[in-house]
């Protein structure tokens, strides 16, 4: 068969061997049952692990399927059911919170507005569901980024556009914010995107505690970083109590 | 201070849910489950009301804990639930008398044709504001004494209690056969048929003419004032609050003022006008309808446009057609293409509601062609909705001589950006959505906390309304002049398709 990559041929019936199995099988069932090489079947279940497709039981050294695999074909969440599921806790955030609430998922290296509820001050404002803001100079954006290795894959060697001089413009830069994020849970941003303005933004994990989007409320800079530039702390958990709220009716267990 | 909240719960058609308010009307905690739809035969819909009752002992205690609450700490319990959903049940058991006989069952049909063949019929309008029709309550408890042998006796004697789902779980919340209390509220009476609009009380001559006895029938009371204390599920809350759920929407909307009007989306969809405190009498085919009463205040009325199925459209597409496997997908179908391909779906399951009140009209889907796809039809649905509205708003306009400004929304479907933006295209006007969804849940929150004193007065509902979303009209006139017309052509190819007692 030319063309065929003969490792993800042999890690493929390693899968279908491990789905067919009644339980956990040791790398030498394994091996023997495939005519494999002992140490070559102990490197691709050393990547298929990695991947999360396979999972070792720490007691027997076994190995069995992973949740990542048994949730690829489900962990897809439509957006329009995630705005019909989120609606409520959106509403609750914009009016506990004072701000504009926006729903955001990963499209194409940028992220797709998907829900929008406006600031509870009744002035004007359009609806903007569907545009879409750029993932490095946004709070929904810097969360994306942090929890979803496809949008990071996508954004690398993209050149970061300078919306202000704040926005964060190198990779460098760029990866200690993300990393800062998988710290904290949150993601934050003043000034980065609009002059005046500001971002907070929390993930939205689905079933499994996979993330399938960000939610976050933006507003101005004075509100959102009143003190000398600091985040108002308590809007910060507004946000992690929404993200939570959501996270949880959508099946993501302990988050 | 300790805080305090509202509890609300919203008896609704596929669900009941439970949620805790605020003082400044935000959400604070929410559990909903569902109950089953029974459909023995083609035509009827039953609910068990014991399933229901259940659902809310389990799901009240959860509310609370979800939110870290105690039961002291709920100041009041209001209730809004599916109107005209009939209930019988034995005093002296607690058990239901059969199942509950839901708003959309029609086993009524031929019994409401004979009714109206019959001396007095048109006593039935004048009267109750309602025309006869299988959708309100007196039809379907009639028909089950009728049904049910013996049970006319009995519920002569009293031993057998007659009531909507707000009476049911009232009476169940009060202690059930250890001192419930019977009770119902203006705006569900008014839609039994049974009472009188002017004077809120039930009518004599219409219990005669339906052949009801006054001994089963709960006391019609205001919207907000103390039924009782319960002793059940929220042990020591206060039971202040009952309305028919699209009254609770109105309520929840702050549509307080003359003019004022909301549609609220969700299984069938329900568009209110508050017309002050006269009844305006609809010759477009509206209902007339108590809207809410505060206490000992004079009523509010309303004119009121229902539309069966809208939502349930939706339902249909995903359980029966199975081309969808969420309600919400149905946007993302309908956004795989343009327009609707020239196809429409008139969903005339059981007749058709406001304006037309045609029992013997069925669903229809016309215009197809090989080039229709799922995507267009998945449209068609949608934009079903949105005519079915037009035509509402067309007879509300009509029959108040008013110009709807904006519409006021709320139910599940507003969760759906392509049908709302449809909607303000064909109306044409903004439609705009309130910060709580949950308005109808919130409406039986504020009337329940305006009767305690939790909140002061209407002015200061008023204030915690803000608008969430707003969609601006954007289609040309010329397209949707066309599309209303193509719309209207096919209601009336939906017109006659059941023909009376027709044995093939
Ligand atoms: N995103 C959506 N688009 C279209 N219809 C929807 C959407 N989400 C829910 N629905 C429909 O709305 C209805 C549920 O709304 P809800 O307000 O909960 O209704 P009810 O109170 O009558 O049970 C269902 O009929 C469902 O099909």
């Amino acid at each position: 068969m030319p063309g065929s990559v003969q490792s993800i041929e042999r890690a493929a019936a390693i899968l279908r061997l491990l789905a067919r199995g009644s339980g956990r099988l040791g790398v030498g069932e394994i091996s023997t049952s495939l005519g494999l090489a002992k140490g070559t079947t102990h490197g691709i279940l050393k990547t298929l692990q990695d991947v999360g497709f396979v999972e070792q039981d720490k007691a027997s050294g076994k190995y069995q399927l992973g949740a990542t695999l048994l949730h690829l074909g489900t962990s897809y969440l439509d957006v329009n059911e995630l705005r019909s599921r989120a609606i409520n806790w959106a509403d609750a955030l914009a009016s506990r919170s004072g701000e504009a609430v926006r729903i955001g998922t990963p499209l194409d290296g940028k992220v797709l507005v998907v829900h929008h509820v406006f600031r509870p001050d009744d002035s004007l404002q359009t609806l903007d569901t569907g545009t879409l803001l750029p993932v490095h100079a946004t709070a929904l954006g810097k969360v994306l980024l942090a929890y979803d290795s496809g949008v990071a894959a996508e954004l690398a060697g993209a050149t970061l556009e300078q919306y202000t001089r704040r926005t964060l413009v190198t990779p460098a830069a760029l990866r200690k914010a993300v990393a800062e994020v998988r710290e904290t849970g949150w993601a934050g941003e003043a000034e980065e995107f609009a002059a005046g303005q500001a971002s907070i933004a929390a993930p939205i994990r689905g079933y499994g505690g996979y993330v399938v989007g960000a939610i976050s409320i933006a507003g101005s800079v004075d509100r959102l970083y009143p003190s000398a530039g600091r985040v108002d702390q308590s809007l910060v958990t507004f946000v992690q109590n929404a993200s939570r709220a959501i996270s949880r009716d959508l099946g993501a267990g302990r988050w | 201070m300790v805080a305090r909240y509202v509890m609300s719960v919203d008896q609704g058609t596929t669900s009941t849910r439970c949620i805790l308010f605020d003082h400044g009307g935000r959400l604070v905690s929410v559990t909903q489950r569902e109950h089953r739809q029974r459909y023995p035969k083609p035509g009827w819909v039953e609910h068990d009301a014991t399933e229901i009752w259940r659902n809310l002992e389990h799901m009240a205690p959860e509310a609370l804990s979800r939110a870290g609450v105690d039961a002291s700490q709920v100041v009041a319990l209001g209730i809004a639930n599916q109107r005209e959903t009939t209930v019988l049940w034995d005093r002296h058991t607690g058990n239901p008398v059969g199942r509950a006989v839901v708003w959309q069952d029609t086993r009524t049909d031929e019994l409401v044709e004979e009714f109206a063949g019959q001396p007095g019929a048109e006593l039935v309008l004048e009267r109750s504001g309602l025309p006869l029709a299988t959708y309100f309550s007196a039809p379907r408890l009639r028909w089950l004494l009728d049904h049910t042998p013996g049970l006319y006796e009995r519920a002569e004697r009293g031993d057998v209690l007659f009531g909507t789902m707000e009476s049911w779980l009232v009476w169940n919340l009060t202690g059930g056969v250890d001192g419930g209390v019977h009770v119902t509220d203006v705006t569900n009476a008014s839609r039994t048929l049974l009472m009188n609009i002017e004077t809120l009380r039930w009518d004599k001559d219409l219990l005669e003419f339906f052949g009801i006895p006054a001994a089963m029938l709960p006391e019609i009371r205001s919207n907000a004032e103390l039924y009782g204390t319960a002793t059940k599920a929220v042990p020591g809350v206060r039971i202040s609050a009952a309305l028919g759920d699209q009254q609770a929407a109105l309520f929840g909307q702050t549509c307080f003022a003359q003019g004022e009007a909301k549609c609220t989306y969700g299984t069938g969809s329900f568009l209110l006008l508050n017309t002050g405190t006269v009844p305006v009498r609809s010759s477009h085919g509206l209902l007339t309808t108590v809207g809410y009463r505060i206490g000992d205040e004079p009523a509010v009325y309303a004119l009121e446009g229902s539309i069966a199925v809208t939502g349930s459209l939706v339902q249909w597409f995903r359980d029966s057609l199975g081309l969808i496997t969420t309600a919400p997908e149905i946007e993302t179908l309908a956004r795989t293409v343009e327009d609707n391909g020239g196809c429409y779906i008139v969903p005339a399951f059981s007749g058709l509601f406001a304006p037309h009140w045609r029992a013997d009209a069925r669903g229809i889907i016309v215009g197809l062609t090989s080039y229709i796809t799922k995507g267009h039809l998945a449209r068609a649905v949608l934009e079903a909705t949105g005519w079915q509205t037009r035509e509402v708003v067309d007879a509300m306009n009509a029959d108040s001589g008013l110009e709807l400004s904006t519409l006021k929304v709320d139910g599940g479907m507003t969760a759906d950006n392509l049908l709302m933006q449809f909607i303000a295209d064909v109306l044409p006007a903004p439609v705009v959505r309130p910060m709580v969804a949950e308005t109808v849940s919130l409406g039986a929150a504020y009337a329940a906390g305006l009767a305690v004193g939790y909140w002061p007065d209407l002015e200061g509902l008023r204030r915690n309304w803000h608008r969430a979303a707003q969609w601006l009209p954007s289609m040309d006139a010329e397209r949707r002049e066309s599309e209303y017309a193509n719309w209207k052509r096919a209601v009336e190819r939906t017109f006659g398709w059941v023909r009376p007692n027709h044995t093939a």
